[in-house]
């Protein structure tokens, strides 16, 4: 399995646009850190950047590379080499390789700017990001047969989760403004990976307080230690169920 | 060494095999023929698991090679249209299975001297002709020496100098004791290779015979005239 998943790292490696995305992420972190005095409103500004691009860039490249990966999948199921080891090792290859991107493009220019717990809690929470849109891509593979509609749903997915959602949460709470939804609200908002990750990061930098009682909401629902490990939970299972969902139906697909 | 019980496969509304049943023993060349699309390439690749049958079992020297794939060491494959990643070269393909079959015996390199592939094993998969890739795919097929040989339209594509190399490959493998499986259509080509015949239609073996008994049956001595001797009596 290990040699494997080398082979797909130096694949995608080969392929230069993993080097052109992290360029664009060390260029998006220099250019705001430097223009930026304030280092948390550098922080949300870099925040907004990451949480469009990075699921937008993992989703559709870890779509592409899956169907272009059509061949070599061919080629290993026919030697002796378990579905689900060919599996993992696509996986692990793609979350490898687009996390170093994004540690390198994104990662160590916060480290050298914002060195403290907002941070790392914006690099952690782009991997886990990374990770979770790599599993997705590869459910979209598996269930679409045909390219165009598979990079077609990944494209849905991910302007769904990125605008769409937030677009009928709001919707949601102007409907219901009469009446205390924060928590309902709150509770929609952990369903979505996005949501959740843009949420931890604004309660580090404690711009909370300036929204007011839903502020307060989020403080106390994600802001405690146990919503911490909740949110986190939410998002390793972003990551497993497609990806085990994915593995399944791999198992059973012809080739 | 290989057997197959009662094995179906659906594509959807296209029933690919029904109900086959087969049992292949080493030391015999097998020619697997019948008419396109009934079925032989499916129950070769189920074989292979590629495709998951619906129904049946297949064992593979009397083990269910149900989520197995440690047997695959055992075979030798040719695709009938060798698909391989585009941007690796004919020497990063044969060494990436190289690494994944952890082979410890000595390799079987005659087909890639004999072919000339080390003149352009530097090549990305992706430029080579459809005769080049065929050439790949038999020399990964023969490369680990393996005790059972599957080959899908072997020579569809080579050349005639390559086809009569191959043969003589198959032939030689023949003798050692090694159970070959071959699919084609170009039943002149197949006479003094084989030692059985099996013949598909409509997703069905129709028969299993060994030559000797085909050439008896229809005082024949050439596999294509006694094949269509033979299905004239049948229907």
């Amino acid at each position: 399995m290990r040699g494997i998943t080398k082979f797909v790292i130096t694949d995608i490696l080969k392929n230069r646009i993993i080097l052109i995305y992290t360029i664009i992420l060390c260029v998006f972190s220099w250019s705001i850190f430097s223009l930026e005095d304030n280092t948390s409103k550098g922080i949300m500004s870099l925040l907004n950047v990451i949480l469009l691009t990075v699921p937008l860039v993992s989703i559709i490249f870890g779509n592409i590379y899956m169907y272009n990966s059509a061949e070599f999948i061919e080629l290993l199921v026919s030697q002796p080499v378990k579905r689900s080891a060919i599996w993992s090792s696509l996986f692990l290859g793609l979350s490898l390789a687009l996390n170093t991107s994004f540690f390198i493009g994104i990662g160590l220019p916060v480290l050298l700017f914002v060195p403290s717990m907002t941070g790392v809690t914006v690099i952690f929470s782009g991997m886990l990001i990374t990770t979770i849109f790599v599993s997705i891509a590869m459910l979209c593979a598996i269930l679409m047969r045909d390219k165009a509609r598979g990079i077609g749903l990944s494209i849905m997915i991910w302007l769904f989760l990125s605008l769409i959602y937030d677009g009928l949460v709001l919707f949601f709470m102007f409907q219901y403004a009469d009446y205390p939804i924060e928590k309902p609200m709150a509770i929609l908002a952990a369903f979505n990976p996005i949501d959740l990750a843009r949420i931890q990061v604004l309660l580090q930098v404690d711009v909370a307080v300036l929204m007011g009682f839903t502020g307060a909401i989020f403080k106390k629902m994600f802001g405690t230690s146990v919503g911490l490990i909740v949110s986190l939970m939410i998002m390793l299972l972003w990551i497993v169920l497609p990806y085990l969902l994915s593995l399944r139906l791999f198992n059973k697909k012809d080739l | 060494m290989i057997e197959l019980k009662n094995i179906s496969k659906s594509f959807g509304k296209t029933q690919a095999l029904r109900n086959v049943s087969l049992s292949l023993s080493a030391g015999k060349c097998i020619g697997l023929i019948g008419p396109n699309a009934c079925g032989k390439t499916t129950m070769i690749k189920s074989i292979l698991s590629m495709v998951v049958p619906d129904h049946g079992t297949i064992y593979f020297n009397g083990k269910n090679i149900h989520k197995e794939v440690q047997y695959k060491n055992d075979i030798g494959y040719m695709p009938q249209i060798g698909r391989y990643p585009e941007n690796m070269s004919i020497k990063q393909v044969i060494n990436m299975i190289r690494d994944i079959r952890c082979f410890d015996g000595v390799e079987d390199t005659a087909l890639y001297d004999a072919f000339g592939l080390e003149h352009f094993d530097g090549k990305k998969m992706r430029t080579l002709s459809g005769g080049t890739t065929q050439k790949v795919s038999a020399t990964i097929a023969f490369l680990f020496n393996p005790s059972v040989l599957i080959l899908d339209e072997p020579t569809a594509g080579l050349d005639p100098l390559a086809s009569e190399i191959l043969r003589d490959k198959i032939i030689k493998e023949r003798e050692k004791g090694k159970l070959i499986l071959i699919t084609s259509h170009l039943l002149s080509e197949l006479d003094d290779m084989l030692t059985d015949i099996i013949f598909m239609q409509e997703s069905e073996v129709i028969f299993n015979k060994t030559i000797t008994a085909l050439f008896e049956e229809t005082n024949e001595s050439r596999v294509s005239k006694a094949i269509s001797k033979l299905l004239k009596n049948i229907k």
